[in-house]
């Protein structure tokens, strides 16, 4: 049996936790203010999970870059094999906010998508006043 | 082969290039740093000297009250901005009465004019926010200020116009010389010139030695200053002196050309000639003395700090042909008052030259006029109008605190004297001057750059030399280089 | 001269937020002038996720909070103006533009809400002694050459100043691969979120230096490293405390001024404490007519509270240029009591309350275990008993109508902890 001291991010309240884990289970969460906490706490001692967020290469678009997430969070130890892909990986404008950019990311099971829209860089219209 | 190089494109060493680029001459201006003004010319007090610190007879004295008539029409012609605000020099006991008569004294016999000694009730009339302490003051309304590195640039510029060469970003290695000429090299090239004036600054020595000449050696003496936001600029109207001590004319308090506020330098000796750091200790002494005589300059309103070495040998300048060869004319320790001399050495060694025996024909198309950069942000409504019709580029503005428009920075790209590094825009457009130091506008200024002048992004510079902004950019996707 | 009903300047979140609600208020012609490219301010550069979990009820990353404004901003129809500068705002609501399209321009604007958001301080401001090398970035500027045109500030990095975005920062460098070696701060506690304290640190093992500052700065061209040193309680270096530290890099993350220059030209009265315009319960500034929202008022922590008091300040614009706003005065005067660094609103009007007014405020030190009190210059009206306060984390307490409408002619509202800061 091990206890571990989280720091709960659930809200700016920010609990210090104390979870006590026995193997795969959770025996115990201590300083939680609310059921969210202690729910939090159980979670990110078995199965921390963090969303990835980033930025892809866009060709062609009116920016180089185009900002993107893992649309769920994924394992906390699976972060470095992500960005990797998503260091490795490009787009073609236009980019659309929600598109799945890479599927199955580093196999999370879990897809990055674009997080802004990229117009083509010949489709800016350049004296563009109202929106 | 040119007739003449001048080492050092500071305040004096341009100011040299201009007035000598009026005759028929090849010149050529070097420096070691990617602008001009990169060593004291940036970093000093930006005062326009009245005159009466000199001892009489000196070359400071005779220089600076010269230098102090010139300034006008120099800055005319040039346009530079120099506003005669007057100083006043303050005093808060019997000693520093004393102190204040014998300067007024000094001063009349070195020709300064309209100097005169004025109390209490006056002296707080024309300045709100002085000390209390503060009994009377010493005012000499022909003293004003003037931005050192707009009239090097300025200066400079217009030396280029009338045909001078300039050479930036080469250090001078050894001089050799014969019957004829010279040899100047440097990092980069070899450059032979007829005559070579020494205008190096803190370096002047060094250069001198070059040629076998010891006879003067210049210590750097450190200088540290704080820039005050334009909201504070009502807390300085006049130049405002503190009593002189035996290391310099001591801290002052005085509005700039731009509307903010300077405060410094103090005075320390240092060994290092590149030793432009400031430290914790020195911006507290100047903060504490400005406040003796300005008690609400605060830190609070600091935007920033910088030092500079003033160039000091012995009580007075060093400007002379070599005794070792008279083709070689040093132009040392030019401390304060160097900057309000600057215009007066000019003609000084161009007289030396004269008897050197260069020949001296005045040029035919000589233009004298040189035309600044347009400044947005001190037109009317009308001005701005007439300045976007003819270009809408300066309807777009780049830098907000300063509001300084994207006219401006291409034009300082474009200029006879190219600025391609931060700090040069900065200097010419203010672009990056305001309180938030550039924050805001430097990705807008680096894009600018980098398509005025096809230089990559990531290969723009604060400084020029190693003094790259980015390191690189971000690795993404497959052979992703080829963003500029 | 071109008009406008309500004139919205600034397009960040508090500018949006302020035009939509305005525009469902009833303005008819509400134009947002905005001086980038494009519409949404600092949070297109905000690619990290944490934003909208009050007003979506799901995380969103900046890029996507600003689009669902912008979305509903076209919907609504309001006009935006971008690429332009305002350069200056009168009493009586002249505004004076600049652009590279239509240059210099003058607008009537029935009521004008600013929102120009706040900008970071400078090393200037902070006025670290040393060399001036390259190399020295605002946390927010690096954030926009790496998020957004795809560039690197450095390498080796220290961050000074544990605020948000240096945070956000050390995380999205380190992940660009680059070696963040610490974050310094000088006051005992970080002003950043927990959770970005965890998430941006912990989970990559860099270092949170408490009580460290950086005092001197190495390096001709480009910085070549810092010196840190330990601080005591008064924040002053203490003498052989100071370490050496190589870095190609230093980013600065240690708070943020409101953006006021227009505000202060056109004589809008200041808070002192805050930087930003003195406001009532409808975000009114000194001169009547003219709203403030947003960051311009007080730096927030989260975009939430931006978008929830922005619309507050663009429906009242909007009933001021309909003439439907209650111009009598704001008889409440709301105080910051001991404990308490600043609270916004400053006065409220009761008769223009429809439900509730939130106060939100910063209290100025750690305290646990603390109560917060309320009280008028009549009675305490209640306590609320605090766990943890810390001044990164701004408070809120929401007052309702009825309850004070029951409290008599009252004057002052004061917010005060009672109890012992840690």
């Amino acid at each position: 049996m091990t206890t571990r001291n989280i720091t709960c991010i659930l809200c700016p309240q920010g609990c210090n936790l104390e979870v006590t884990v026995d193997g795969d289970s959770v025996i115990q969460v201590k300083g939680n203010a609310c059921g969210k906490g202690k729910s939090y706490g159980a979670e990110e001692c078995l199965d921390p999970r963090r969303v990835v967020t980033s930025s892809v290469k866009v060709i062609g678009g009116e920016y180089p870059l185009v900002s993107v997430k893992t649309a769920a969070p994924v394992p906390k130890a699976a972060i470095w094999d992500c960005i990797r892909a998503i260091n490795a990986a490009s787009v073609n404008a236009p980019v659309s906010i929600g598109q799945v950019i890479i599927e199955n990311v580093a196999g999370t099971g879990i897809d990055v998508i674009a997080t802004r829209n990229v117009a083509k860089s010949d489709d800016i219209v350049k004296e563009k006043i109202c929106i | 082969m040119y007739d003449v190089v001048i080492i050092g494109a500071g305040v004096v060493g341009s100011c040299i290039a201009r007035e000598l680029s009026r005759y028929e001459l090849s010149i050529c201006l070097l420096d070691k740093e990617w602008d001009v003004a990169s060593g004291t010319s940036k970093g000093n007090s930006a005062i326009v000297h009245a005159g009466y610190d000199a001892k009489p007879g000196t070359l400071q004295a005779r220089l600076n009250v010269k230098g102090n008539e010139l300034m006008e029409q120099w800055c005319t012609e040039l346009d530079v901005p120099f506003k005669r605000v007057g100083s006043l020099l303050l005093a808060f006991n019997d000693d520093d009465m004393g102190e204040l008569y014998k300067l007024m004294e000094q001063g009349r016999t070195n020709g300064v004019p309209e100097l005169r000694i004025i109390y209490k009730d006056e002296l707080h009339t024309m300045e709100h926010h002085i000390s209390g302490d503060a009994i009377a003051a010493l005012y000499a309304p022909t003293a004003g200020v003037v931005c050192p590195y707009e009239l090097t640039i300025a200066a400079a510029e217009n030396a280029v116009i009338n045909g001078a060469d300039i050479r930036l970003g080469q250090t001078v290695q050894s001089i050799m010389r014969d019957s004829d000429s010279f040899e100047v090299v440097t990092t980069e090239h070899t450059i032979r010139a007829r005559y070579v004036i020494d205008a190096a600054g803190v370096y002047a020595d060094d250069i001198a030695s070059m040629i076998g000449d010891n006879s003067f050696k210049i210590t750097p003496r450190k200088g540290e200053y704080c820039i005050l936001d334009k909201a504070k600029g009502y807390l300085a109207k006049h130049v405002i002196f503190q009593p002189p001590t035996a290391m310099g004319k001591g801290v002052l308090v005085t509005p700039t050309v731009d509307g903010n506020i300077l405060v410094g330098p103090n005075a320390h000796d240092v060994n290092d000639k590149e030793d432009m750091a400031t430290t914790a200790e020195g911006l507290q002494e100047i903060m504490d003395t400005a406040r003796k005589s300005v008690p609400a300059v605060s830190e609070r309103d600091v935007i920033t700090s910088f030092a500079g070495l003033r160039a000091v040998s012995g009580d007075d300048f060093v400007i002379k042909p070599s005794d070792v060869d008279s083709r070689f004319i040093i132009v040392g320790g030019i401390c304060s008052p160097g900057l309000t001399s600057a215009p007066a050495i000019a003609l000084m060694v161009t007289e030396f030259l004269h008897q050197a025996g260069l020949i001296i024909d005045a040029k035919a198309d000589y233009n004298p006029i040189r035309k600044g950069i347009p400044r947005f942000r001190e037109m009317n409504e009308d001005e701005r109008r007439r300045l976007i019709a003819m270009d809408p580029a300066f309807g777009r503005v780049i830098c907000r605190c300063e509001t300084v428009t994207e006219g401006e920075i291409i034009e300082a790209v474009n200029r006879p004297i190219p600025a391609v590094t931060l700090d040069a825009i900065k200097r010419r457009a203010r672009a990056g001057m305001g309180r938030c130091q550039s924050g805001f506008c430097t990705p807008r200024v680096m894009e600018i750059i980098s398509k005025q002048k096809g230089i990559p992004v990531d290969g723009i510079t604060k400084k020029g030399g190693r003094s790259i902004v980015l390191t690189g950019v971000v690795q993404k996707g497959d052979a992703y280089d080829d963003r500029t | 001269m071109i008009e406008h009903d309500v004139v919205v300047i600034g397009g960040g979140p508090a500018g949006l937020a302020a035009a939509v609600a305005a525009r469902q208020a009833g303005a008819e012609d509400v134009c947002i002038i905005e001086r980038d490219k494009r519409l949404g301010g600092i949070l297109q550069q905000c690619i990290h996720n944490g934003f909208g979990l009050h007003i979506f009820e799901e995380e969103l990353t900046g890029p996507e909070y600003a689009q669902r404004f912008i979305d509903m901003a076209r919907q609504w129809g309001v006009h935006s103006m971008l690429d332009t500068m305002v350069l200056d705002i009168t009493p009586d609501r002249m505004i004076t533009v600049v652009n590279n399209r239509d240059g210099l321009q003058t607008i009537k604007a029935g009521a004008v809400v600013l929102a120009m958001g706040c900008r970071e301080r400078s090393r200037g401001a902070l006025n670290i002694p040393g060399t001036r090398p390259a190399g020295i970035f605002t946390a927010g500027t690096a954030q926009r050459f790496v998020n957004m045109e795809g560039f690197m500030p450095g390498n080796q990095i220290v961050v000074l100043g544990s605020g948000d975005i240096g945070l956000i920062m050390a995380r999205r460098l380190t992940l660009e691969g680059a070696d963040v070696k610490m974050v310094c701060e000088i006051m005992p506690y970080s002003s950043g979120l927990k959770r970005n304290i965890v998430q941006c640190l912990d989970d990559f093992g860099i270092p949170l230096r408490m009580n460290h500052t950086v005092t001197e700065i190495h390096g001709k061209e480009r910085i070549e490293g810092v010196i840190i040193a330990a601080v005591d309680q008064n924040r002053k270096p203490i003498a052989g405390s100071e370490e050496y530290v190589p870095c190609d890099t230093l980013l600065l993350s240690v708070g943020l001024i409101p953006e006021n220059e227009l505000s202060r030209s056109a004589g809008i009265q200041l808070n002192p404490i805050t930087g930003g315009p003195v406001v009532d319960e409808s975000m009114q500034t000194s001169i009547p007519g003219i709203f403030a929202c947003g960051n311009v008022v007080h730096v927030n922590d989260l975009v939430d509270n931006v978008s929830t008091e922005s619309a507050i300040a663009g429906k009242a614009a909007a009933m001021y240029d309909l003439g439907m706003f209650d111009e009598s005065k704001a008889g409440i005067k709301v105080k910051a009591g001991p404990g308490v660094r600043y609270i916004v609103p400053n006065a409220i009007n009761l008769t223009r309350v429809d439900d509730a007014v939130t106060l939100y405020f910063r209290v100025d030190n750690v305290y646990e275990g603390a109560v917060l009190r309320v009280s008028t210059d009549k009675s305490i009206l209640f306590n609320i008993k605090k766990k943890i306060m810390v001044p990164g984390e701004m408070q809120h307490i929401k007052l309702k109508k009825s309850f004070l409408g029951k409290q008599g002619d009252i004057s002052d509202i004061v917010v005060e902890v009672a109890g012992e800061a840690n």
